[in-house]
Order: structure tokens, then C-alpha cells, then sequence
């Protein structure tokens, strides 16, 4: 594994955000490469869990943001799991997508923070999930207007997804934590 | 028993047949579950992937009012059976996220609702000798591939349930049933998740793989207990198919479902339709005990 890192650009303090952000002691990784043995998706992307720790330590600026397993992470946790240092590698790769989000890095293929958006702004408006409106909104935005279309006619026949959009749900409760959230956000920046 | 029962937002929709099956087995074994009034999101992926407080504030708010019904909270659903377990774990060790979380659900809370997924009521509760003495029909030797996928086994200090390189919680229902649980290797291997759609390739790739290690077992049905694990390898197997050439074939069903199977629950109750690799030959399967 050689990684690059450019002399000219500019850390930003990645790895001091990603400390602050998660608790976690990035120096305690000793790079065994047990979390890239178990990730299922290490050999698909471009970037090894191991690797991303790695980039942290010798403090990689902007380029570690654009790195493709960010979006291609499956919230499985395996790395976590199998630490032998207990490092919550999944954590740091929340905080990573997190900065990337907010420094407004390259949102890779399929573009995984549109779909979380459609999907939470259908919990902001009705307190769950909604489905549809999220299909729409990310099929739109995405334009992959055909995926998966062959599919619905079946779907719908078998009623598998709902078509009205949920009901019974404490929509205010949940209006709430998204407005606080936003203003802790702004307090924070 | 009784306890409060927060369904998830896929029970409304994609999982209506977890939901169904589960109410219908609850209620064959005398267990009483009561929805809290106004549940809402636990935040799902989408959440954690996007802010902490975020995701642990939408899980509290649920747990928040499961709080004052003074009741143990089932989980079926994986997923939101990990979301809520972190949000306790969450607001219960670090009291910076704790107070942002009570200025967000605008009250305290403080972790204390104890989580249980319906899995461990079953065996924990209810108990296996129970289970076995209601059973009226039988697996009869099937051979069923226990998949548990990432939810219910990581962050393991966190969930706490069963082992988490080598669960035998489905399984030994499984065998209760007077069915063959199998030993294979991807019992708890991730199945992509919620990148069902956004990356529908990786999770096509690890569908593939998974259903290819159970077939390769001898499994003649995967038994799950999450509506994420449950639709991407039912559905994702119609790409695996298309995609690669690989037509695996194998039904996808809730241990709810089998279990409602050989309790005899008519399989109308069951969400059985719902499956999109037809359970048929497993409904068939069954006899009587």
C-alpha cells in the first residue's frame, strides 16, 4: 500500500475535526488491516479502511474527503468490531462523510448524501419514511429515472410498498429535533 | 407479558409481512405488544450518516415516551432495534450529546428504556420449551441458512445480543422448529443495506455472495430478521439473476414468518405474498408436528 500525499495542499485539519468530533485515539491504529480484511466492500473501492487511517495520520487535506469508500461504506461496522486496538473506525467514517458534507467534497457515485437527504426530508415532513416521495426525490435528483422500474408492477401487485404516506406519527416532535438541530449546527460553525 | 412494540418505518411500508408475522406470532405465544402512541423515525442510516445528534435525537424521542409507559421496548426491526440501542448507549455515557439531545426532543432523557429485540424476548422470555410445546407443525429437516447480517451483532458492546462473530439465536429456533440450521460462514457478512438503491451494484455484489454461500450450504431458504437484510436479498436476487447470470433461487423469510408457519398461523396472515422469490415450496414444506 504506498499512499500519496501532496506537499501543497493544505491538511485543513481532517484528523483534529475527526478527533474532536468522534473521541477517537487515530494513533492507536498500528495498521494490522483486521477492518479491511472484514469490510465488505474494500475490494470494490478504490480506498481500504486501513488506508483511511493511514491518510489521518500523516494528516491528508482535501484529497482524503473525495476518497470513493466514504459513499461506498455500508454502516456495517465490521471494522469497528473487529479492532484489536477497540478504535470505532465506523465512527471516524461518520465524521469523515460529515466533513465532507460540510466542506462540500465530491459526494461520489450514486450520490449516497442526496438519497439520505430525500430520505430524512420525508421523516421531517411526516415524522417516518415515506417511501415514494423518497424514491421520487432521489430518482429525480440522480436521474436514474429507470432503476429498478422493471420491479414495481410486481411491488405494487403485492402491495409491498405503500403508496399513501404514513400517518399517526408525532410529526411536530419530530419537526423539532430537525429545526434545533439546524440552529445547534449554525452555533456550532 | 406485555411490553411496548415500536414497529419502524418499513413495517408501514416494504415490511409490511415482518409486522404482520410478528403480531401474529406475538399473540399465538401470549405475548401483548402495545405500539406507543405517535412513534417516529429512529433516524435509520441515513440519519448517523448525517449527524450525530441528529440520529440519536430521533431514536430518544420514541424512547422518550416508551419512558413514561413504563414498558420494555421490542424491536423487530435490526435497524432500528441498533439506532435505539445506540441513542440509550449515546445519551447514557456522554452528557454533551445527552444535552443537545434533550434541547432537540425538548426534555431529558436519560437511556434507561431497556431495547429487546423480538428475537430475545422469544427465546429469553417466552423460552424455547414454550415455543416447541405451541409448535403444530414442522420443518421437517429443512435445511435453513440463519442470516443475521450486521444490525442486531455490532456494535456488540453496545447491542450486547448474542454472540457476534457466530449468533445461534435464529438457529435455534430453527432447530426447535425440527429444521436444520446450517453452519456456514456469512451469517453475519453485510448485505449492503441501505444502499439498496444508491449503490444498487454493491449491493447486488454482496447479495450475490451471501445467497451464493447459502445455496452452496445446501440452504433451501435464508431466515432473517431484518426488513434491510430481507428485501435486498429477495429482491436483489432478481439482479443477481439479470446482472451476472446467477438465478439463486432461494426464498427470503422472516423467522417470524416460518415460525408463524409451524405454529399453525394460516399463511394468509403471514405476508407470505409479499416475497418476490415465492416461498411456495417452503410453505409446502411443512408438516404436521
Amino acid at each position: 500500500m504506498a499512499i500519496t500525499i501532496s506537499k501543497n495542499k493544505a491538511s485543513r485539519g481532517i484528523a483534529k475535526r475527526v478527533r474532536e468530533l468522534t473521541g477517537v485515539d487515530l494513533s492507536a491504529c498500528y495498521q494490522c488491516r483486521k477492518c479491511t480484511s472484514g469490510c465488505p466492500v474494500s475490494g470494490m473501492a478504490k480506498c481500504t479502511p486501513a488506508e483511511m487511517m493511514r491518510r489521518l495520520h500523516l494528516d491528508q487535506g482535501d484529497d482524503l474527503l473525495d476518497s470513493d469508500l466514504l459513499w461506498m461504506c455500508v454502516s456495517c461496522e465490521t471494522c469497528s468490531a473487529r479492532c484489536p486496538m477497540g478504535i470505532d473506525v465506523a465512527a471516524v467514517m461518520d465524521a469523515l462523510r460529515k466533513i465532507a458534507l460540510e466542506r462540500g467534497a465530491a459526494q461520489g457515485e450514486g450520490n449516497v448524501p442526496l438519497f439520505n437527504r430525500a430520505f430524512l426530508k420525508t421523516v421531517e415532513v411526516f415524522g417516518r419514511s415515506y417511501d415514494i416521495a423518497m424514491i421520487a426525490a432521489y430518482k429525480l435528483g440522480s436521474r436514474k429515472l429507470m432503476a429498478d422500474t422493471e420491479k414495481f408492477p410486481t411491488m405494487l401487485k403485492k402491495r409491498k410498498i405503500a403508496l399513501l404516506p404514513p400517518t399517526g406519527a408525532d410529526r411536530k416532535a419530530v419537526r423539532r429535533i430537525f429545526k434545533k438541530t439546524k440552529e445547534n449546527k449554525a452555533a456550532d460553525t | 407479558m406485555k411490553y411496548a412494540y415500536f414497529p419502524g418505518c418499513s413495517a408501514e411500508s416494504t415490511a409490511r409481512d415482518m409486522h404482520q408475522s410478528t403480531l401474529a406470532v406475538a399473540q399465538s405465544l401470549g405475548t401483548q405488544l402495545v405500539e406507543p402512541k405517535g412513534w417516529t423515525c429512529c433516524g435509520a442510516t441515513a440519519g448517523h450518516q448525517t449527524d450525530r445528534v441528529l440520529a440519536v435525537a430521533l431514536s430518544a424521542a420514541t424512547l422518550a415516551k416508551v419512558k413514561d409507559l413504563g414498558l420494555d421496548l421490542v424491536v423487530n426491526c435490526a435497524a432500528c432495534y441498533n439506532r435505539m440501542k445506540v441513542a440509550n448507549h449515546e445519551v447514557a455515557t456522554n452528557p454533551q450529546v445527552r444535552a443537545k439531545v434533550a434541547q432537540a426532543i425538548g426534555r431529558d432523557y436519560d437511556g434507561s428504556v431497556k431495547i429487546r429485540h423480538f428475537l430475545e424476548v422469544l427465546l429469553e422470555d417466552v423460552g424455547i420449551e414454550k415455543i416447541a410445546g405451541a409448535l403444530r407443525g414442522s420443518l421437517a429437516g429443512m435445511k435453513v441458512a440463519s442470516y443475521y447480517g450486521c444490525l442486531l451483532v455490532r456494535p456488540h458492546d453496545v447491542t450486547g445480543f448474542d454472540d457476534p462473530e457466530n449468533p445461534t439465536s435464529l438457529d435455534q429456533l430453527v432447530t426447535a422448529m425440527g429444521g436444520t440450521a446450517l453452519e456456514w460462514p456469512h451469517k453475519t457478512e453485510c448485505c449492503g443495506g441501505g444502499l439498496s438503491m444508491s449503490r444498487t451494484d454493491v449491493v447486488v455484489t454482496l447479495t450475490d455472495n451471501i445467497v451464493g454461500m447459502a445455496k452452496a450450504a445446501g440452504a433451501e431458504c435464508i431466515a432473517v430478521s431484518c426488513p434491510m437484510c430481507q428485501i435486498n436479498l429477495d429482491m436483489r436476487q432478481l439482479d443477481v439473476a439479470k446482472i451476472k447470470g446467477r438465478n439463486h433461487d432461494v426464498p427470503v423469510l422472516y423467522i417470524t414468518q416460518l415460525l408463524g408457519l409451524c405454529l399453525g398461523i394460516p399463511a394468509g396472515q403471514l405476508g407470505l405474498n409479499k416475497l418476490m422469490i415465492s416461498p411456495e415450496r417452503i410453505v409446502k414444506a411443512v408438516v404436521a408436528a
